[in-house]
């Protein structure tokens, strides 16, 4: 685990991420602007650092409705806003980037960061990027496969010697600027299902896991099954991190909570993939086997261990700002995640 | 209320009139509701590739918007190879996985031959359902014999296309009564 910075003595890291979503608040129809809403990302992330919150990350999606396509360039300014939380991508859509440019930008950050920065990379649930960036979709499976090799190649090796079908070959190039520990911690995102969980384990790359919401026991075969796919391919999976992440909205009270986050998560699927959430399946959210994190503060620490012993993850990735929420709503939840949840989920997975 | 009438072919005529038929008993019966007919005829429609309905342009926007926004789609389909035709299969490849949820949808099903009258039970159904619609049990099976240059002539036929649009307009009316049921439950 040390090589991926991660030291479960001291129990679960708990993070924030964000996709930069831009969608007008549904509650009062307005939009702040894009300048607004990455200023806020940024004040957001120093305001995680003095909770304690340990890892923050911005992911990128190239249409509308989103505002950080340039994340590493946000992520770069939350490198010098903060001093002690890690950084990550939440996540770099990969297929469309160069391995190499991909890399340089991070370990940029891991410098500016005093070595705080990580990758992960995706191949985005969206295909916007795809589109605009001259990306074949035909070649979605395997630009990835080959792109995360090359990736990680960069990572292990100091000079690299490469040859692949969707990048021109590397001659022992040495790609600099090099990060400050000669290397940086660089994850797998996986959708729900197992299909890329397995591949993840065969690659022997730590795995962040989405699990939006429904039973949260329905993601355990994707638990397994990496880790059962690590070990396959000779890699011991008890080195290997998991992340997992879901939606996230905590207040003082279950009601509260279920009236704070409806209208977002609502309004937010219906301006970016066109259907909203149902309201039968929000009411069932805040029960403890529910993955959708939704509910009073004693729920969401309940929800948060009963998900640590069902997939015994090294982290927990929670996305706060989804649908136009405001700031203000931002920095309350951020502020009962600093109080409450972490000493309560650390008490009980320091080891 | 907004219902939506598709006509899911490019080709021939008969799905087309009698969905004309659908719609016209649907304007007099319900002159207070909003009713649309969309003939893929008209429209060109793009293959699905994996974007969301609301990225696409032109046609396809239109006719994957219109029935977005619809509370009741009755659908109008031939029999092609004991199936649905492609052009009507490719709009649900266009829309998201739950498309129909919260919509009630219904069919009227035309045919060369009485062999195909469990076409919709085996092959529509099943999408709808899948989809997640709530789909009017019972539907209009209509046969070559039943039309007579663009004129549906068989009594029988248009006895239950009237109930066919009642009971599309009132399962709407239903399933909305059981939201609001439902929603008032919920405090949020």
């Amino acid at each position: 685990m040390e090589q991926y910075r991660i030291n479960p003595s001291k129990g679960m890291e708990f993070g924030l991420y964000s996709l930069g979503d831009h969608i007008p608040n549904p509650i009062t129809g307005e939009r702040i602007s894009a300048s607004q809403r990455i200023n806020e990302l940024i004040e957001a992330s120093k305001l995680a650092e003095q909770a304690g919150i340990d890892v923050f990350g911005v992911g990128e999606s190239h249409q509308t409705y989103f505002t950080t396509q340039a994340h590493t360039v946000v992520l770069g300014a939350i490198a010098q806003a903060t001093s002690k939380i890690k950084i990550t991508s939440s996540a770099t859509v990969l297929s469309v980037s160069d391995p190499v440019r991909v890399y340089e930008d991070f370990a940029t950050i891991d410098l500016i960061s005093d070595g705080r920065a990580e990758i992960v990379a995706g191949r985005g649930s969206r295909v916007g990027a795809y589109h605009l960036l001259g990306i074949n979709l035909q070649d979605y499976e395997e630009i990835f496969e080959e792109k995360l090799e090359l990736l990680k190649k960069i990572n292990e090796e100091d000079h690299v010697t490469w040859q692949g079908e969707f990048r021109a070959p590397l001659q022992n190039a040495h790609i600099l600027p090099q990060p400050k520990k000669g290397s940086i911690p660089i994850w797998r995102a996986v959708g729900g299902p197992p299909a890329s969980a397995i591949k993840a384990g065969h690659m022997g790359i730590p795995m962040m896991l989405t699990t939006l919401g429904g039973p949260a026991v329905n993601f355990k075969h994707s638990v397994d099954a990496y880790r059962e796919a690590a070990e396959q391919s000779g890699f011991d999976s008890n080195s290997l991190p998991i992340a997992t992440t879901s939606l996230f909205y905590v207040a003082d009270t279950t009601k509260e909570a279920l009236q704070g986050m409806y209208p977002h998560i609502n309004g937010g699927f219906q301006a970016i993939r066109g259907d909203g959430y149902p309201k039968q399946q929000f009411a069932q959210a805040p029960d403890t086997r529910d993955a959708l994190m939704v509910g009073s503060t004693q729920q969401i620490i309940e929800k948060i261990l009963y998900q640590n012993e069902l997939y015994d993850m090294q982290r927990f990735m929670a996305q706060i700002d989804f649908g136009g929420v405001p700031f203000e709503k931002i920095m309350k939840n951020i502020e009962i995640i600093g109080n409450d949840i972490i000493p309560a989920i650390k008490k009980y997975t320091a080891k | 209320m907004k219902i939506v009438a598709l006509a899911g072919s490019i080709v021939g005529s008969k799905t087309k009139t009698a969905m004309l038929k659908t719609v016209e008993m649907l304007k007099q019966k319900y002159p207070e509701h909003e009713v649309k007919l969309l003939d893929l005829a008209e429209y060109t429609v793009e293959f699905s590739d994996g974007r969301n309905y609301f990225e696409y342009e032109g046609d396809t926007k239109y006719v994957t918007e219109t029935i977005m926004t619809a509370d009741a789609l009755i659908i109008g389909t031939p029999t092609f190879q004991a199936s649905i035709p492609a052009t009507l299969k490719n709009i649900f490849d266009l829309l998201p996985v739950n498309a129909f949820r919260d919509k009630v949808v219904s069919s009227v099903v035309t045919a060369g031959t009485a062999k195909h009258y469990l076409m919709v039970e085996q092959q529509l159904k099943p999408v709808l359902a899948y989809m997640k619609a709530h789909i009017v049990p019972t539907y209009v099976f209509i046969e070559e014999k039943d039309f007579l240059r663009k004129e549906i002539v068989n009594d029988d036929i248009l006895f239950r296309l009237e109930r066919l649009v009642e009971d599309t307009v009132l399962t709407v009316e239903a399933f909305e009564s059981i939201r609001a049921k439902k929603d008032k439950e919920y405090d949020f």
